[in-house]
């Protein structure tokens, strides 16, 4: 039962849509897929028989139905150095332990740890990612004849233009075919897709690395590995929730980890590097009308069929127009909106998000960026929190006492702040300090308690501390919520 | 558990299964809820755009559009669900029920049946015949998923409503089949009516006389008037003649005793009786 329903809303609800979507998206995949094979210094052929493998396999065992993976650029850009130092052999192993890393995660569920990225760092990782592939663009435009620039301008004409005529036909195909026919016809001396190396000229075969199976390769090729496998997570976590907010449906994040590595296991053992999903495919194929897990397999299979059978054409196709198709994939990519928040949104997200896309474009490292703006969301918040904390007092016993009542969060952050709350120069015989409405989460903080006390008794003064049981509650790292229904309750209430 | 919850949707059926529950929390005295459920399919693109480009703000102007698409979608929905269900509501008022209420929820239709099964006597729930005999005798698939995911009593309204007179109860012996003779014994839906008790087989052995005598003495005690037979033949293709000829106006049977499985290889004798059945099934766990 539950696997015939899944089977019919899965594959079978919407035939159409996703198989016409999927054609859209093939034409969309081509151009990245040869674009980045370029820059990582492989064959066009490695990234097409990745985009190929990638997004059938992931149409089966991913979790995010119409959600499109293929040979991306964000992936690209890490094996560059792989692949200059050690070859294309490495970069086939790398692509296999990419995999088996993705499919541990996915075990492990990791996919839960995509709640501590926050908003404005996915919004970082989008907009560097834009930047990243339209910078991916530019070695065909500097010191190119002024013909390719006209190109490349007529193609975003016809790209962004065409549709206002008629949304039947997908405007890159009208791109890529009218760029190539002016080329052929006026013998134009351009370069073109031919130039850049091998095509694939017959099915993929299934082969096994070559390289040594020993402790070095191993040295060689887990750092990679492990940043394919991050970046390649972090950006299919993010297209699913894009996708699973512009279709209003669910989908299951740890099935996806896996789904990734068997997918590049799959592309690996079928001489193709590793891919994730993409992020402005897959809003092109949510907008071409794909819902099922039948878009992304239609994808992969006209992909492979276009370039198989097509070769002798696609060969012809002016790099200009491919390099028109991905400014619009980078154009589309772009958040637009997180421009205009710039002013709107507090600083402190919006220094998030600059510093994530900074630090990707400078280092080239999609994870770099992340792992910046994570920790500085964590460095803002813990920030913020830590002044939710209040010191209150009240002089007793004639001047001879005095009452201090401690609100709020007392942690690493606030812990300074709480011990200069505490006036020490007052000659005083005793004092109360009452902290049974703080929360003392870390070492720290009953530091800066013992701290205070000590400086107190130093000065002669008598303390007496007050509802430390309560307070301290929150110390223990698991203080247990699920068994006790009202726990929440009173940690907050108290 | 004090409902009898009708299924009403805008297919034909719709008044059918109105009048057959009215009916029906008459004789239980209980209150009648009909249901709508709003089934959106998200797995469906509504819009199909093969442009292919996407530009600055695509992503958000994309979602603000499909969102006002489902809204747009969703309100209409809502509104015929609500006036369907305002209809039936009156309509069941006239015919003398003195406590209705209506509900809509969203979901598939078996989801929420198994979600208010725990507020439920009785459930009704439609089914389209096909037009013609002989055209595809196909099972809406809605009814078999029904009958299988929930364990409360459904009442199968297929044709247009007749006050019931007579009624037949499919039985074979088991103890499953006791037990609904228990059932229909015990409750108020069917007192007072004819009761028909049949056994389907190819063959008449000794112990479906033994079966039938308890059925009937166990009718008879709770004040039915009971007439039991042997019907030999295919069950399939026997009952509902014998439904005719005694001019039954509802089938009582037990539902699905076999795995799926099975009844991918042999077939299962309550799908083809709710298909070929000329009255409406009442079908009992």
């Amino acid at each position: 039962m539950q696997l015939k329903t899944s089977l019919r809303q899965n594959w079978l609800a919407n035939i159409r849509g996703d198989l016409l979507a999927g054609l859209v998206v093939a034409l969309a995949l081509i151009p990245e897929a040869i674009a980045f094979s370029i820059i990582a210094g492989v064959d066009p052929k490695i990234g097409l028989y990745a985009s190929f493998c990638i997004a059938v396999v992931i149409a089966f065992a991913g979790g995010r139905p119409g959600m499109i993976s293929a040979a991306t650029g964000a992936m690209a850009l890490v094996m560059v150095t792989l692949v200059k130092d050690h070859g294309l052999q490495y970069l086939l192993a790398a692509t296999l332990l990419t995999g088996v890393l993705q499919i541990v995660a996915g075990w492990l569920r990791l996919g839960v740890l995509m709640r501590f990225v926050s908003r404005s760092v996915v919004t970082g990782f989008v907009n560097a990612l834009a930047i990243l592939i339209f910078m991916a663009q530019l070695p065909e435009l500097i010191g190119a004849p002024w013909v390719v620039y006209a190109m490349v301008a007529a193609g975003l004409g016809i790209i962004y233009l065409f549709p206002l005529l008629t949304k039947a036909v997908p405007s890159p195909l009208v791109c890529i075919v009218v760029l190539t026919g002016v080329a052929m016809a006026l013998g134009l001396d351009i370069r073109t897709v031919g130039d850049m190396g091998q095509l694939p000229d017959s099915l993929p075969v299934f082969l096994l690395p070559d390289v040594p199976l020993n402790l070095q390769t191993l040295q060689i090729i887990f750092p990679y590995a492990l940043t394919l496998a991050v970046v390649g997570l972090l950006e299919s976590m993010m297209t699913a929730s894009i996708v699973d907010d512009l279709t209003d449906t669910p989908s299951n994040k740890n099935r996806e980890c896996v789904g990734q590595g068997v997918a590049n296991i799959a592309s690996g053992l079928l001489g193709g590097m590793a891919g994730c999903a993409m992020i402005g495919q897959s809003v092109i194929n949510v907008k071409s009308g794909g819902r099922g897990r039948l878009s992304a397999l239609a994808a992969g299979v006209f992909l492979l069929i276009m370039v198989v059978f097509l070769g002798q054409w696609v060969k012809q196709i002016p790099m200009a127009a491919l390099v028109a198709v991905m400014v619009m994939v980078s154009i589309g990519t772009f958040s637009w909106e997180s421009l205009k928040n710039l002013g709107k949104h507090p600083p402190s997200s919006s220094v998030v998000m600059v510093a994530t896309v900074l630090v990707v474009v400078a280092t080239h490292d999609l994870a770099k960026g992340v792992f910046v703006g994570v920790l500085l969301s964590g460095i803002f918040f813990a920030h913020k929190v830590g002044r939710v904390l209040r010191v209150d007092s009240e002089s007793t016993g004639e001047g001879q006492g005095r009452a201090y009542t401690v609100v709020g969060q007392v942690f690493f952050a606030s812990a300074d702040n709480f011990i200069a709350s505490f006036d020490f120069k007052e000659v005083i015989q005793n004092v109360h300090i009452d902290v049974s409405r703080a929360h003392f989460w870390d070492i720290t903080a009953v530091n800066a308690l013992d701290k205070v006390v000590m400086k107190f008794r130093r000065e002669g003064t008598a303390v007496e501390v007050i509802g430390m049981s309560e307070a301290s509650a929150t110390l223990i790292d698991k203080f247990a919520v699920h068994d006790k229904p009202d726990a929440v309750e009173r940690m907050m209430g108290h | 558990m004090n409902k009898v919850i009708a299924c009403v949707d805008a297919a034909a059926s719709t008044l059918k299964v109105c009048d057959y529950a009215t009916w029906a929390a008459q004789r239980l005295a209980t209150p009648l809820e009909f249901l709508h459920v709003l089934d959106r399919h998200p797995e469906r693109a509504p819009v199909t755009d093969y442009s292919g480009s996407i530009g600055l703000g695509t992503q958000e102007s994309l979602l603000q559009e499909l969102g006002a698409l489902d809204e747009r979608r969703s309100t209409l929905a809502q509104q015929h669900g609500r006036e369907l269900l305002n209809a039936m509501v009156r309509r069941a008022k006239e015919a003398g029920v003195p406590a209705v209420e209506s509900r809509q929820r969203h979901g598939s239709l078996i989801e929420t049946l198994v979600d208010l099964e725990p507020e439920s006597k009785l459930f009704v729930i439609g089914q389209d015949h096909p037009a013609e005999p002989g055209a595809k005798l196909h099972l809406d698939h809605h009814v078999e998923q029904a009958i299988r995911s929930v364990q409360r009593p459904v009442l199968v309204a297929s044709t247009d409503f007749r006050d019931p007179k007579h009624f037949a109860i499919a039985f074979d012996g088991s103890p499953t089949g006791r037990k609904m003779i228990e059932t229909v014994a015990n409750s108020p839906l069917l007192q007072g009516l004819l009761c028909h008790v049949a056994i389907a087989s190819q063959e008449e052995t000794a112990s479906m006389q033994k079966h039938l005598a308890w059925a009937r003495t166990t009718l008879v005690t709770a004040g039915f008037d009971a007439r039991v037979s042997v019907v030999t033949g295919e069950p399939e293709a026997t009952l509902p003649a014998y439904l005719k000829t005694h001019a039954v106006d509802l089938l009582v049977m037990g539902a699905y005793g076999h795995s799926r499985i099975r009844q991918f290889i042999v077939g299962s004798t309550t799908t083809t009786l709710l298909r070929t059945s000329p009255v409406p099934v009442l079908v009992l766990r």
